[in-house]
C-alpha cells in the first residue's frame, strides 16, 4: 500500500486456493480477509503478532528439552519397574526394525518441530526487537511453511493416550512430568499459530530489508 | 450455491499473471522466483498431477504390508502373539475401549482409505475436467490435506509401546514390518496431497484463456 510503489502489481494479493485476484485492503487488527470464492484466509493482522510469536516460540523451546529429556512414561508390572523419556526410547532402539521407527518418531515430535522454532525465531525475534530482518530470512520462514505439515507432536499425544490404554491390562502406568511439558508444548503451538499472519509476516520481511 | 459455468472472479492466470502460492505476491506472466519471499513460483504446478498420483500409488501399495503383515509384536510369560491394524482395533473393543477402538480404526483405516479415494477423484475431477461442486471438491480437498497428519497416530502407538513395555521376561513388545510400511504410506500420500494444485478446481469456472 506504500504510494510511491514502483510496482502495479504489489497491492494486489491472490488467493493461494483458487488463485482469485484482489486488492490488498487495511484490514483491522484482529479481523480476517478470507477468499470471497474458495474462504481461505488471507489477512489475519494481529497486534504484536512478533514479539508473541518469538516469545510462544522460546517457551515452545524450553518445553521442548524438558519433554525430551524428562521421564515421559513409568510402567510397573509384577514388581518390575521400567521408566522412559523420549531421548531414552530413541537410543535405546537404534537396532533391527526400531531404527527407521525411533529415527521417523524422533523426527516428527522432536527434530522437526525444533527446526521449525528455530527457522521461525531466526525469522521473527529480530524484527520483534525492531531491527532488520537477518540474511537468509525468507529462506528461513519458507523452512518453517513447508516443515508445518511434518511437525505432529499433537498427533503424538493422542498416540500416548491411546498407547496407555493399551498397556493399562498388562501393567500400571504413570505420567512422568515430560507428558505434561508436551501437553503445554502442543497448546503453545495452537496460540502461536493463532498469532501467525503469512501475508504480514512476508510484507514485513519484504518492507524492513535492508 | 454455485450455477455452472458462471464465471467466477478474475484469476492471476487469467490476467496473465502468476501467483506465489506463499505470500500472495502478483508477478508478470512467465516469472519464475517471487520476488517478495524468494520462492520458486508457477502459475500452475506442471507436472502436479503425475506427482500427485505417483505419489498416491506408493502410498496405496505400502498400505497392503501395511494390513497384512504385524504391527506389534506382544510376548508375555506365557504367550507371544502377533496383532495387525485390525487385529489391534478389535482386541481394544473386546476390551470395552470402544471410544479409543474407534479412534484407532478411524485414524488407521478409515482415513488412509477415505484419502486414496478423495485424492483420486480431486485428480480426476481436474484431468477430465467437471464444471460443478466447486465449492464442495475444495472443501473436500481442504479436509484431505488436514486430516492425512492424524493417520500417524498408530505408528506412535506402536512406538510408545515398544519403548516402554520391554519388561525382559514378563512382558515385551516390539514393532512389526507394518508399523514401518504404515509409516511410510501415511507419509506419501500426505505429499501426495500437498503435491495437488488445489487452483486447478477452479479453472474450469471460467473458460481458461
Amino acid at each position: 500500500m506504500e504510494p510511491d510503489d514502483p510496482d502495479p502489481l504489489s497491492p494486489l494479493i491472490a488467493c493461494p486456493g483458487c488463485d482469485a485476484l484482489y486488492r490488498v485492503v487495511d484490514v483491522p487488527d484482529n479481523a480476517r480477509a478470507r477468499c470471497n470464492r474458495c474462504g481461505a484466509v488471507l489477512i489475519t493482522p494481529r497486534p504484536g503478532a512478533f514479539a508473541r510469536i518469538t516469545a510462544l516460540s522460546l517457551a515452545a523451546v524450553v518445553l521442548m528439552v524438558a519433554a525430551v529429556f524428562f521421564p515421559f512414561l513409568a510402567l510397573d508390572a509384577a514388581g518390575l519397574h521400567n521408566f522412559a523419556s523420549v531421548f531414552d526410547a530413541v537410543r535405546a532402539f537404534s537396532s533391527g526394525l526400531m531404527l527407521p521407527l525411533s529415527v521417523a518418531v524422533a523426527g516428527l515430535i522432536v527434530l522437526i518441530p525444533l527446526a521449525r522454532l528455530a527457522a521461525i525465531l531466526y525469522t521473527l525475534a529480530p524484527m520483534a526487537l525492531g531491527r532488520a530482518p537477518l540474511v537468509h530470512a525468507r529462506a528461513a520462514f519458507r523452512l518453517a511453511e513447508a516443515l508445518k505439515p511434518w511437525s505432529m507432536a499433537e498427533v503424538f499425544i493422542v498416540g500416548v493416550a491411546v498407547a496407555l490404554i493399551k498397556v493399562s491390562g498388562l501393567a500400571t502406568v504413570s505420567l512422568g512430568p515430560a507428558f505434561w511439558a508436551f501437553v503445554g508444548l502442543v497448546l503453545v503451538t495452537v496460540l502461536q499459530d493463532n498469532f501467525m499472519c503469512r501475508y504480514s509476516i512476508w510484507k514485513s520481511l519484504e518492507n524492513r530489508a535492508p | 450455491m454455485e450455477i455452472a459455468g458462471k464465471p467466477g472472479p478474475l484469476t492471476a492466470r487469467a490476467a496473465g499473471l502468476v501467483a506465489c502460492r506463499r505470500c500472495g505476491r502478483v508477478h508478470p506472466g512467465g516469472a519464475q522466483i517471487c520476488q517478495r519471499c524468494g520462492g520458486p513460483i508457477s502459475s500452475r504446478e506442471i507436472k502436479s498431477l503425475q506427482r500427485v498420483w505417483a505419489w498416491l500409488f506408493a502410498g496405496m501399495i505400502l498400505y497392503i504390508p501395511a494390513n497384512i503383515y504385524p504391527m506389534l509384536l506382544t510376548s508375555t510369560l506365557v504367550s507371544k502373539r502377533e496383532s495387525t491394524i485390525i487385529g489391534g482395533v478389535i482386541d481394544l473393543a473386546h476390551h470395552g475401549s470402544y471410544g479409543v477402538a474407534l479412534i484407532v480404526f478411524v485414524a488407521s483405516v478409515m482415513i488412509p482409505i477415505g484419502k486414496f479415494i478423495a485424492i483420486s477423484y480431486l485428480a480426476l475431477s481436474v484431468q477430465w475436467p467437471i464444471r460443478q461442486h466447486s465449492h464442495l471438491r475444495h472443501r473436500l480437498y481442504e479436509v484431505t490435506d488436514f486430516i492425512g497428519r492424524w493417520s500417524m497416530i498408530d505408528v506412535f502407538v506402536v512406538a510408545i509401546l515398544s519403548s516402554l513395555v520391554q519388561l525382559d521376561t514378563v512382558a515385551t513388545i516390539n514393532p512389526g514390518i507394518a508399523a514401518v510400511s504404515f509409516a511410510l504410506s501415511v507419509a506419501f500420500t500426505m505429499l501426495s496431497a500437498q503435491s495437488f494444485d488445489s487452483r486447478t478446481i477452479w479453472d474450469s469456472d471460467r473458460p481458461a484463456e
